[in-house]
């Protein structure tokens, strides 16, 4: 039911709005709902570039950490004495703060493309990378047994058993990972770029804009979920067993 | 060497501390196209002789062949049917089905044609496109036996295939199975600790005795089929399973003395 979470949103609103207003608080401090709302009819013109541009580095930097993430749980799958020397470094890698991270990115790739996208893939891989590598060692072993007694090869035995029995472990790390992705970007282009939601940002803070600052979060949250409504769906429909009900069946 | 299977001197050792002595110089042989059972208690190492059967664990020490061809450490030269159903459950039910005989290497098409017509004979049809979450306990049964049945193998290795069903379920499936076996005409090794189950079901019956496993008795079953439950209940049968028992009962230590409360224990 749709009904009790758009009450309290409507709710919350009309406070806001209600508060702002009883109190006289000045726009550049925390405009009212109405005033996001004009502003949002203002830059609508201007925004679909933005969001196209964040989009498309959250989406290139996410097959990136997918690439890398999968490739790294098979290594470290395949070959038990790489996941030691491999995990300390995999932690490390994701306490590296990304906001000291991007601009030095940025020295090394200019202000295109490239740094969002590294700085998505960075965040990106790490729960990707856990999850498929959890996935693959809790598959089956009597079902690994059974294939390998028909008589199955390695490569088999991975593509009838390893892969599907590590796909919902994959989906639920790169749900996570989905979910990060338009942050991740945004922050890239925090530091520098000439198009993107993060500049989009940057300009309306340093114009004292918080209501245009506020439309972009609103968009960035509902670019978040699409992401991963997206990745849900996709979900589903690779894993449709999962989503069988079996009540009221005969067992 | 023989068609069928054949056993010699099979010994095996699980490491540990101290190591478990599982079989001791078994050996045995199954002509082509009969139907044996293995019986015995836990621990006899049934499932440890099916595992070496089926190429999957190498032995201390012996032989194992199947139609001539060593078999040990070379998985996939027979069909094998382990305890638990194992279905895969991201696989729909005609593909779980195929999934031996794609592994065999039989053609999708040709795996895809076979199994619909043996749909029918397992009790399965109308529920090829099904997962097997949705099947019941005796569907899943016999989806896995369907799966055995379907890799081109000449000998299959049923591991207490019937274990985990309800006393009814179980007697149908022992009327069903022979008349699958009867039309099929490979050779079969079944593992059970079920004495009527491989009675009904088996031509010859082996015995192995408690830990280490060793041949203590080979029965043969000359009863006509198709044998019921009814049949059971036969002199001949019950004849038969006379025999079975002593021979368990020469491997099975009497019960252990359990703690009688004083004063209640006679004096001897």
């Amino acid at each position: 039911m749709a009904a009790p979470p758009v009450a309290l949103i409507v709710l919350l609103l009309a406070a806001w709005e209600v508060g702002v207003r009883t109190f006289a608080v000045p726009g550049y401090m925390l405009p009212p709902p109405s005033d996001v709302w004009t502003a949002f009819l203002e830059v609508r013109s201007t925004l679909p570039d933005h969001i196209r541009t964040t989009m498309t580095e959250a989406i290139v930097g996410l097959g990136f950490a997918i690439v890398v993430g999968v490739a790294f749980a098979a290594l470290v799958v395949s070959i038990p004495q790489l996941r030691r020397a491999f995990y300390p470094l995999l932690v490390l890698s994701q306490n590296i703060p990304m906001i000291v991270m991007a601009p030095l990115l940025v020295v090394w790739f200019g202000f295109g493309l490239t740094p969002k996208v590294l700085i998505v893939a960075l965040v990106g891989f790490f729960p990707i990378a856990v999850a498929t590598t959890d996935g693959l060692l809790r598959a089956d072993r009597d079902l690994i047994e059974l294939v390998r007694g028909m008589g199955a090869g390695r490569w088999q035995v991975l593509r009838s058993v390893l892969v599907p029995s590590a796909l919902p472990s994959f989906f639920a790390g790169l749900q996570i990972s989905a979910t990060y992705a338009v942050l991740a970007a945004v922050i890239g282009e925090w530091v520098g770029a000439s198009s993107g939601l993060g500049l989009f940002i940057t300009r309306a803070q340093s114009a004292f804009r918080v209501d245009r600052v506020l439309v972009a979060v609103i968009v960035i949250a509902a670019v978040s979920i699409a992401m991963f409504a997206a990745v849900h769906l996709i979900a589903r429909l690779a894993m449709p067993y999962r989503y069988v009900s079996t009540e009221g069946e005969e067992r | 060497m023989t068609a069928g299977i054949s056993v010699q001197h099979l010994t095996h050792r699980f490491a540990g501390a101290p190591p478990v002595l599982a079989l001791d110089g078994l050996s045995l042989e199954v002509p082509q196209g009969r139907f044996a059972a293995v019986v015995g208690p836990s621990g006899s190492g049934k499932s440890t002789l099916l595992r070496v059967l089926a190429g999957l664990l190498r032995p201390s020490e012996g032989r194992a062949a199947v139609d001539g061809h060593e078999v040990i450490g070379e998985p996939g030269g027979v069909s094998f049917m382990p305890q638990r159903d194992l279905l895969l459950p991201w696989r729909r039910v005609l593909a779980n089905a195929t999934l031996g005989a794609e592994i065999a290497g039989v053609p999708r098409a040709e795996a895809h044609e076979r199994a619909e017509v043996l749909m029918e004979r397992f009790g399965l049809s109308g529920f090829e496109q099904a997962w097997p979450s949705q099947l019941s306990g005796g569907m899943r049964q016999r989806l896995a036996l369907l799966r055995t049945f379907l890799m081109p193998r000449p000998v299959l290795l049923l591991d207490e295939p019937f274990g985990a069903l309800d006393a009814i379920t179980r007697r149908e499936m022992h009327a069903w199975l022979q008349e699958v076996w009867r039309r099929d005409g490979r050779t079969v090794m079944l593992v059970t600790h079920d004495i009527e189950e491989a009675l009904v079901l088996a031509d010859v019956v082996y015995i192995l005795s408690r830990r280490p496993g060793r041949l203590v008795a080979t029965i043969d079953v000359p009863l006509p089929r198709p044998r019921t439950a009814r049949d059971t209940t036969t002199p001949a049968f019950v004849e038969l399973k006379a025999r079975v028992l002593d021979a368990l009962e020469g491997v099975t230590p009497p019960e252990e003395p359990r703690a009688v409360p004083s004063g209640q224990r006679s004096a001897p």
